[in-house]
């Protein structure tokens, strides 16, 4: 389950409900940020959309994050290999 | 699409996939389970099997609230329909599920009032806009959508909408976790946890799966690269004899869950004593229904349903399929009788479902294999 | 009968009960028009009707529709639209300015494709039928010399080319409707596209194997129907077919996928190898070609399958669609 997509908040319009207004690429639709009253978003920023509810708000951070533990993915292993091809206990470094 | 393509960035796959391959023991069979039909999809719609090595295998949950939902429980829904005063309303993943005198979208052919809604608050819209007609909303969903209906039934409530009821059929992901690690043919090394519902629920309902069946979850976003990432970490703990719960989806999914969300539900729903889930048989406390303060809006006090409990044919073999005990083309029914044109189960009929997800996007590559294999 | 979507269900209503009854015998390959000997000369001929709820939506309305889909069917077979004859199945009430509003639309729609209105029929019927306005069309046209469709000419190593964006017109539909309360900034693709055809036939023409336009159930659907027609398979690169922001996202959003979806004003063509560049430039020299796209081969496997690959090598198969595309949350 849980079809739940990315979207930016253009306006936010306060009530009850209080509804937001968020762009998927180019589409607009105004959801109901009620599960989110605990920590309200803004305009500017992203939710995850879950029908026609915002269920979270996107760390940008985190996702920053994400994106730079993966691109070290294989580095940690590549500088071990090329350590051990120095082969301190044996005779010259072998770069691999 | 922020948020969407750089998790699906082609290089960073390809390594990321590289990294599974050198973290994997060659020796080793692996078997972990994606809860979420969501997952399922995921991983058909992106290739990922293509991409992983062949002695990861991927098991597909009974995450599907389609799937896990009994005939008898559509027919119900369909019988409120019938009256020419109400107007059934559900998500379009429910359109085409059978019950025993035909589907939602069947009975629109016939003359019912019939709608999809992309969201409760639809429905409520619907109900506000028709006066003269009686609106119910046939709920699915685990805990990620649960809370959007209890919300709706709040404002129904507050507003005094009288015209607006919804026949509940939300069910909870932990009972079903334990219904599989219960089920003694089975056999899993860990779990792909279900992203979106832990938005709601959090993390910590997880835990008694690492502390005492000493499996490794992580709960998992989405896309290509939220799924490969969760196997490198499932793969990092397996290697160091750990087995804890890990978020991978911290950019969404807090670890103490949504409590605003939770808070909605405890004051709509309350836990049925059991409910029947397709394939798994009767399972305690893992149902929701409408707590006496909205009996109102309940459309099982509301309106009189038949009630009666269909059993699926017994040839079917959806519960096995369910629970990761067999893959959709062992079923002897599995492209023959069951096809997603004439869905037999359920789990033919949801495009999540693991037999229509196999059957739409692997089957035929995996006969050609084997007839090339053959050659 | 959920047969309206175009795909599996259609197919075997056409297939299975239509034209066995009429043709006496077993189903020919079902092209978008037929081409048959007039007074020793040749002649296409195709018919089509047209349903689509609203009557107007951005970017065009039936009535456009109804001329751009017919000479569209012409063309993919390979011939020029020269003449339509129309029927207007009305329902009882429907406002008169409505009607003209249809009216003029066809004739300016005409007037653009270079096609003459040359007869038609009337018919009213009671309140609650026909959804205001139906409309049929039956067209004919000249074929154009030196190009033939025929999907047995088809071979491996063979290439696809989509001629613009795809989902543009379904996803415009489905939003208009309202039911789904999202707003974009979308229109219908809508267009005659007559004249790319004829470009394509006067540089590529003996490199071209087979055209359709990828209308009710998408590319996905044309291009199975091909696949089944030849018996090979078509392999299609994921990131190469052209699709707008607005159809992504409303795609993501509704759980639908763009090859499921109507397109009104693109069509599909596949060209031998050696010719694919040329093809492909000369549908970027076009007004409105630019948007043309190599998307994809004939392979031998998996035979009589559409599959669609990813850059990182993923891949799935994609087959026709079963119903309506019906958005979905889970």
């Amino acid at each position: 389950m849980c079809l739940a997509i990315p979207g930016k908040i253009v306006d936010v319009v306060k009530g009850t409900p209080t509804l937001g207004t968020v762009e998927v690429g180019g589409v607009r639709r105004k959801v109901d940020l009620g599960l989110l009253q605990d920590n309200m978003p803004a305009p500017g920023d992203w939710v995850l959309i879950h029908v026609g509810f915002a269920m979270s708000k996107i760390s940008e951070e985190d996702a920053l994050d994400q994106m730079r533990t993966l691109a070290m993915l294989g580095e940690a292993e590549q500088a071990m290999q090329e350590v051990r091809g120095y082969g301190l206990d044996e005779s010259p470094p072998q770069k691999t | 699409m922020r948020f969407v393509d750089e998790f699906r960035d082609p290089e960073i796959i390809q390594k990321t996939a590289e990294e599974i391959r050198r973290l994997v023991d060659p020796a080793r069979h692996y078997r972990f389970m994606e809860v979420c039909g969501g997952h399922t999809h995921a991983i058909y719609r992106f290739g990922l099997k293509d991409v992983l090595p062949s002695n990861i295998e991927l098991i597909h949950g009974p995450g599907c609230p389609v799937c896990v939902l009994p005939m008898g429980r559509i027919d119900d829904g369909l019988s409120i329909s019938k009256d020419p005063n109400v107007m059934f309303t559900a998500f379009g993943d429910m359109m085409r599920v059978p019950g025993t005198q035909g589907s939602p979208l069947e009975h629109k052919a016939g003359g019912a009032d019939v709608r999809i809604v992309y969201s409760p608050s639809d429905a409520l819209k619907l109900a506000r806009s028709h006066p003269e007609k009686h609106v119910m909303f046939f709920a699915i969903g685990f805990e990620t959508t649960a809370p959007s209906t209890a919300l709706t039934l709040m404002r129904a409530k507050a507003e005094g909408i009288r015209n607006f009821s919804v026949f509940c059929n939300h069910v909870t992901i932990i009972p079903a976790i334990r219904a599989i690690l219960d089920s003694p043919d089975m056999r899993l090394d860990a779990f792909i946890g279900p992203g979106h519902v832990s938005t709601v629920i959090g993390c910590r309902p997880y835990e008694w799966i690492a502390v005492n069946e000493h499996k490794p979850i992580v709960v998992s976003g989405f896309e290509p690269l939220d799924l490969l990432q969760s196997i490198v970490m499932i793969l990092l703990q397996l290697r160091a004899g750990e087995a804890r719960v890990e978020n991978q989806y911290k950019r969404v999914v807090p670890w103490e869950g949504n409590k605003a969300a939770l808070r909605a539900m405890a004051e709509v729903f309350e836990l049925r004593p059991y409910f029947e889930w397709r394939g798994l048989g009767f399972i305690s406390q893992s149902a929701l229904r409408l707590r006496d303060a909205y009996a109102e809006w309940d459309a099982e006090r509301r309106f009189a349903v038949p009630g009666v409990r269909v059993t699926d044919p017994r040839a079917a073999q959806c519960g096995e399929v369910l629970k990761g005990v067999l893959k959709p083309a062992q079923c002897k029914l599995f492209g023959h009788e069951c096809t997603p044109e004439h869905p037999i189960g359920a789990l033919m009929v949801s495009t999540e479902g693991s037999c229509a997800a196999y059957h739409n996007y692997e089957h035929r590559k995996e006969l050609v294999k084997s007839i090339q294999s053959a050659a | 009968m959920a047969h309206g979507a175009g795909g599996k269900a259609s197919r075997k209503l056409v297939e299975g009960l239509i034209v066995p009854i009429l043709s006496g015998q077993a189903p020919p390959s079902l092209g978008d028009a037929a081409h048959v000997q007039f007074n020793g000369a040749s002649l296409a001929i195709t018919t089509d009707g047209f349903v689509v709820k609203p009557l107007q939506f951005p970017g065009g309305s039936i009535g456009e529709l109804a001329v751009n889909g017919t000479m569209n069917d012409l063309a993919v077979s390979g011939a020029r639209g020269q003449a339509l004859v129309v029927t207007f199945v009305l329902e009882e009430g429907l406002p008169t300015p409505v009607l003209e509003a249809e009216v003029r639309a066809m004739a300016e729609a005409a007037g653009r494709a270079g096609v003459s209105i040359v007869g038609g029929d009337t018919k009213v019927v009671e309140h609650g039928k026909a959804d205001k306005m139906y409309i049929t069309t039956t067209g004919i046209g000249a074929p154009l010399p030196g190009i033939t469709v025929d999907p047995a000419s088809v071979l491996p190593g063979d290439k696809v080319i989509v001629s613009g964006p795809i989902g543009d017109h379904g996803i415009t539909i489905l939003l208009a409707r309202g039911d789904l309360d999202f707003e974009a900034d979308l229109t219908s693709d809508t267009r005659c596209v007559l004249p790319l055809v004829e470009m394509l036939a006067a540089t590529a023409g003996p490199g071209i194997r087979w055209m359709r336009d990828p209308t009710r159930g998408g590319v996905a659907t044309s291009l199975n129907e091909l696949a089944r027609d030849c018996g090979l398979s078509i392999a299609l690169e994921e990131e190469l077919i052209p699709t707008r922001d607005t159809v992504r996202g409303a795609c993501e959003l509704l759980g639908l996928d763009p090859l499921h979806i109507a397109n009104e004003g693109q069509f599909l063509a596949v060209v031998a190898p050696e010719y694919a560049q040329t093809a492909l430039s000369a549908l970027h020299a076009v007004p409105g070609g630019e948007g043309a796209r190599l998307i994809g081969e004939v392979r031998e496997q998996p035979a009589a399958a559409v599959l669609v690959t990813t850059r990182y090598g993923g891949s799935r198969i994609i087959d026709m669609l079963v119903g309506d595309p019906l958005p979905r949350i889970c």
